[in-house]
């Protein structure tokens, strides 16, 4: 099988500072693949990379076998309508109702009657446990938990089979992250998506992830979850073996 | 063909081939409804071939199963009915759960007449207006009072502030104010020279160039170009600091943000405008002597001289004593719309759009006050 995102020999700098020193990362079809990092080890520089949004200096970044690094904008275009992405603070467009952010993506790419686009959107809204109801309302209006409901609403409004989830836990209460990461789990399973997620959230990520990559150094030591909470790196120790990871990952090991 | 469609005896054959994603819905739709399902009694569906069915194309075949049932079908599946369905049915079920449990809309307003119509809406209107006016009002206030206080206890005046606002609106804005008065004298000297010339009194333009640009000209442009700069800079900052909790996470450390944000601006502003001020004179009276040089071959001497002649103790001074009352305007506008902004980045550009409306029409408003009040005062 293919990787769905392969990324090889990845270098970004800042200036003098280097972010990413030679990073290479693989995900595969069907997989949910967490990006777990310190603060400043470049995990959104990553994303934002692999998204498109900033050329780095150095290495391949392909999506489905594409290498993107070397695309015209408008073959990117084409590329970007294949994956949903999902933004830290949910970045909904704060003019437009719940519906038409969902509906925006459907507008940009496809022809579709008015009636076929209420219809899907209100799906998608659906989908992601919320009611009809909030199709209305502004941004705004939205709780912390709805906000990122309704941006993973939009990044599926074109049925993509890649996710991009940053940080999607984040800044939610734990029983609202779980249901969350209960959602994701069951569209992944449903919609067979695969699913890259940045997060730094443990419970997520024991939940969630099929494997995971960690950035140490400006490179990144990826493993399946079981392998990585043995991996000797002092920092990955520390993340996994931690006063708070120790419960969980005993509860990994017993379960195993 | 996305679908293929056999008739038999008792009903209807439907064999799915290909991609049934959203890119393909509106074909799918319109296939869909092609197909007449009243003659049926059986709807047999074939979903084995699909090489692709994702939610949308499954909505599709949800919406002709749900009509083909209507009609009174019965709908049946050659082999397992796709996944994708199950979860469509999950979603739908759920989602009907939640409208139950949902609050009951409210009940619709009772219909009106036309004139009764207009009242309301006129009534709407006024009451909007007022609140209006009474926030504004109350922004000032809380503004003076503030500004009251910061200068009554100079610890909380923030020099560091105010300085940097004299520089942004300020001393930046020094190449465009001098660029504008330097033309705009010079298209008055050149307008009015055409006029006077023929009355052989184009010696007049010295006088009409430094009354017209002292009194008038150099505080009013100044203030529009202010007004345009830093008024919408005002609204825009405070409005995306709105936007962004800045504002409250100030007032959570319990800073008013009406002496950290507000009055520095207010009085970085009323500092730096009437400097602008006497820039934009200066400028403007040279870019009429240039103009006067060049066209009416006016030495430079004879123009100071005239110049001179036509200033009376008071023409610098009628001018300049406006800017200080227009910088207040201008950043009380500003600083007030960008306190307004809510929720959405529409908003902030509705509110600073207003804010530079605004500061130049009461500008202009308060120029005409000032004009009546300096004719009855007769200087």
């Amino acid at each position: 099988m293919d990787p769905v995102v392969q990324v090889q020999g990845l270098v970004n700098r800042f200036g003098t500072q280097v972010v990413h020193d030679g990073l290479d990362m693989q995900v595969m079809p069907d997989e949910v693949f967490g990006i777990v990092g310190g603060s400043g080890t470049g995990k959104s520089v990553l994303l934002r990379t692999i998204l498109g949004l900033q050329r780095p200096q150095a290495g391949v970044v392909r999506i489905d076998g594409h290498d993107i690094t070397q695309m015209t904008e408008a073959q990117l275009r084409i590329v970007k309508s294949h994956y949903g992405v999902s933004f830290q603070a949910g970045a909904l467009y704060s003019g437009l109702t719940v519906k038409e952010n969902i509906q925006l993506p459907m507008l940009e790419y496809l022809k579709l009657s008015e009636r076929a686009l209420d219809d899907l959107a209100l799906l998608k809204i659906c989908l992601v446990g919320l009611s009809p109801q909030a199709a209305g309302k502004y941004p705004s209006e939205l709780s912390g938990g709805m906000v990122k409901r309704v941006a993973l609403a939009r990044a599926l409004a074109l049925d993509p089979s890649l996710l991009f989830l940053d940080e999607p836990t984040s800044g939610l209460d734990p029983i609202g992250a779980a249901a969350f990461d209960d959602l994701v789990l069951y569209l992944q399973r449903e919609l067979k998506l695969t699913i890259v997620m940045i997060t730094h959230d443990l419970d997520s990520i024991f939940r969630t992830c099929n494997r995971v990559g960690v950035i140490v150094d400006g490179r990144m030591i990826s493993d399946t979850l079981e392998g990585i909470v043995d991996n000797p790196n002092p920092w990955i120790q520390e993340y996994f073996h931690g006063e708070r990871a120790r419960a969980r990952v005993e509860a990994l090991q017993h379960g195993a | 063909m996305a679908a293929e469609v056999r008739r038999s005896a008792e009903g209807l054959e439907l064999t799915l081939t290909g991609e049934w994603g959203v890119r393909e819905f509106d074909t799918l739709e319109a296939q869909l409804a092609a197909v007449d399902v009243q003659s049926a009694h059986l709807v047999r569906v074939d979903a084995q071939p699909l090489t692709r069915l994702d939610l949308a194309g499954a909505w599709a075949l949800h919406r002709f199963i749900a009509r083909a049932r209507a009609a009174g079908a019965e709908v049946s599946f050659q082999g397992a009915a796709p996944e994708q369905l199950r979860l469509l049915d999950e979603t739908l079920k759920e989602a009907e759960k939640g409208v139950e449990a949902g609050p009951p809309p409210p009940p619709p307003a009772p219909p009106h007449g036309r004139v009764m119509h207009l009242l309301i809406d006129l009534g709407v209107h006024a009451l909007h207006v007022g609140g209006n006016l009474k926030q504004g009002l109350a922004f000032l206030g809380k503004a003076s009072v503030t500004a009251l206080f910061s200068a009554a206890h100079p610890k909380h005046l923030r020099p560091t502030s105010i300085a940097r606002h004299v520089y942004d609106t300020g001393i930046t804005a020094l190449p465009i104010v001098s660029l504008i008065a330097f033309l705009i004298s010079a298209i008055i000297a050149y307008m009015s020279a055409r006029q006077l010339r023929g009355l052989g009194a184009d010696i007049y333009v010295a006088d009409l160039v430094t009354i017209g640009v002292l009194r008038e000209l150099g505080v009013l442009l100044t203030s529009i170009i202010v007004a345009g700069r830093s008024g919408s800079a005002f609204a825009a900052e405070l409005g995306s600091m709105k936007l962004n909790q800045e504002v409250d996470a100030l007032i959570a450390t319990g800073v008013d943000p009406f002496e950290v944000l507000v009055v520095p601006r207010i009085i970085g502003l009323t500092i730096a405008l009437p400097l602008l001020t006497v820039v934009a004179d200066l400028v403007g009276l040279t870019g009429g002597g240039v103009l006067c040089h060049f066209l009416l071959d006016m030495p430079f001497s004879q123009y100071i001289g005239r110049v001179n002649d036509a200033i009376s103790d008071t023409t610098f001074w009628v001018g300049i004593i406006k800017a200080p009352v227009f910088a207040l305007i201008i950043a009380a506008a500003g600083c007030y719309r960008g306190l307004q902004v809510r929720s959405s980045a529409r908003e902030l550009g509705r509110l600073v759009t207003v804010a530079v409306v605004q500061a130049i029409f009461f500008v202009i408003l308060a120029d005409a006050l000032f004009a009546v009040l300096f004719m009855e005062m007769d200087i």
